[in-house]
């Protein structure tokens, strides 16, 4: 490999209780590689992006973010926990996450919400920290926004703002969990609409959605999940218009 | 004029009492509070379990047999103490446990588990998308609690508090019982000299009402304050 991958993900499994939800999947996002993870519910999309950054932790496989390999230990039930809380608080720093229900804190303004990480993680100067989440809100259309808390926006301001808390991290990949589900769908649109201009200006960005118009047009790579396994997976034009899986076929006929 | 036959400055001296009393033991209640609703929801099976013995007793027991109980069972645990000390190694040490602080510790204790109540349904109200997204940012654990469950847990813990603390200010009169000149003895001596109950007990209990009622004001402004970004139904 001639590049190191922003974030690679190898082998890795998932079993909650009895059920093994991710049964062996491996990612490997180079930089600025957008990659498109859909599927149907159930099929464990979200719980593969959630184990990237260790919401979950993988039963079993590797996480690599930037070439450094993320350690674990097994502890005395047998369950599985990162080695260092430290490697991984660095490590979640540098994957910021963007969450189907936005998760904007609800006690702080949009601003606030901006500038608390890259504050009281990243150890940036307020005035610093300040001076680029208004940039952001600019860049999302949100700058008059400010000072609203969120529960006073609507749901794809709510997204955009929390799309603008993941881009004062300066992540080296942005990962986003069904980014549009939650949202009216006269909404969508002005949230893929900043998700595709982070696209195009180079952003590494991993994608779990159900917008298929996304992941055919905007993304570089897709991966199609079935019952916890990656049953067909190459350029989108591959993906969409020339499947060999049987699944993905089905999944890509009309429902109705 | 009311005439409070010369008794009026000590009443009033009790009333500071009962106040001093009510605010301390407030202290050591909400300290209480955190450290058991904390304990009670941490996944360490003896802080959870120390935790919930010091709940269900308390909340079991009537405030006043565990005022007399804690009153005359610390002197006696303080005594066997330094009977020890000085059998064995010779040193003198003897603490008289006095009223006062006997009073603030036993309602201090005593609330405590009510605020661990309070605290411990607040908590888990705070919703797991909340702290998800401070973990997902890099924050530590303690981070995350400090700046996200914090902030969000008291605001659905306030009423709660408030409700608390109006029992509790009402629950200081117990403190005469061990002997603390509050302003219920304060009253009862009074009322027995000149045999006159309503003329002393009426302004004590003009004392507790105006009390609770300032304490209902500061309250609800502080529930307006920290429920800042909720949308009011």
């Amino acid at each position: 490999m001639s590049q190191t991958a922003a974030l690679e993900a190898r082998n890795v499994h998932k079993t909650f209780g009895e059920h093994e939800v991710l049964k062996g999947i491996d990612l490997t996002a180079h930089k600025g590689d957008v990659i498109s993870i859909i599927g149907s519910s159930g099929s464990g999309k979200s719980t593969f992006l959630r184990c990237m950054n260790l919401l979950e932790i993988p039963t079993l496989g590797e996480i690599y973010v930037h070439g450094e390999h993320l350690a674990f230990k097994q502890l005395r039930n047998g369950d599985r926990a990162p080695a260092d809380k430290r490697q991984v608080e660095h490590m979640r720093s540098r994957l910021s996450m963007v969450f189907q229900s936005f998760n904007l804190w609800s006690h702080m303004t949009v601003l606030e919400n901006i500038v608390e990480a890259p504050i009281h993680v990243l150890g940036k100067s307020k005035a610093e920290a300040t001076e680029h989440a208004k940039e952001l809100l600019e860049r999302v259309g949100l700058y008059e926004r400010r000072d609203y808390y969120p529960a006073h926006m609507s749901g794809g301001q709510q997204q955009r703002a929390a799309i603008a808390r993941a881009l004062a991290m300066d992540p080296e990949v942005m990962l986003f969990d069904e980014p549009t589900s939650a949202l009216d769908p006269e909404l969508v649109g002005e949230v893929l609409k900043v998700m595709r201009s982070l696209a195009e200006e180079g952003r590494t960005m991993v994608v779990v959605t159900h917008e298929m118009a996304f992941a055919r047009d905007v993304s570089n790579h897709v991966m199609f999940l079935h019952q916890g396994i990656v049953e067909e997976q190459g350029t989108p034009d591959k993906v969409f218009n020339n499947p060999d899986s049987e699944r993905m076929k089905q999944f890509l006929a009309p429902k109705y | 004029m009311l005439d409070l036959h010369g008794y009026g400055p000590a009443i009033f001296k009790g009333a500071i009492l009962t106040l001093e009393v009510a605010f301390l033991s407030l202290f050591i209640a909400l300290l209480l509070g955190m450290l058991a609703a904390v304990a009670r929801l941490s996944k360490n099976k003896v802080l959870n379990g120390i935790a919930m013995v010091y709940t269900t007793v308390i909340r079991g027991v009537p405030d006043l047999v565990l005022m007399l109980l804690i009153f005359f069972g610390a002197q006696i645990g303080v005594n066997a103490f330094s009977d020890v000390l000085y059998e064995r190694y010779g040193i003198d040490f003897y603490i008289n446990i006095n009223e006062f602080v006997a009073g603030v510790t036993t309602i201090g204790f005593i609330f405590g588990a009510y605020m661990g109540e309070t605290f411990r349904g607040a908590f888990l109200a705070v919703e797991h998308g909340q702290i998800e997204a401070g973990r997902a940012y890099g924050m530590s654990a303690w981070q995350v609690f400090k700046r996200i469950t914090v902030p969000q847990m008291i605001r659905h813990a306030i009423p709660g508090i408030g409700n608390n603390w109006l029992v509790l200010v009402k629950t200081t009169a117990l403190v005469s019982v061990i002997g603390l000149e509050d302003m219920v003895r304060l009253a009862k001596e009074a009322a027995g000299a000149v045999h006159e109950p309503f003329l002393f007990f009426i302004p004590v209990a003009a004392v507790y009402l105006a009390l609770t009622s300032v304490s209902e004001y500061v309250l609800k402004r502080l529930e307006i304050r920290f429920s800042a970004g909720v949308v009011r139904a």
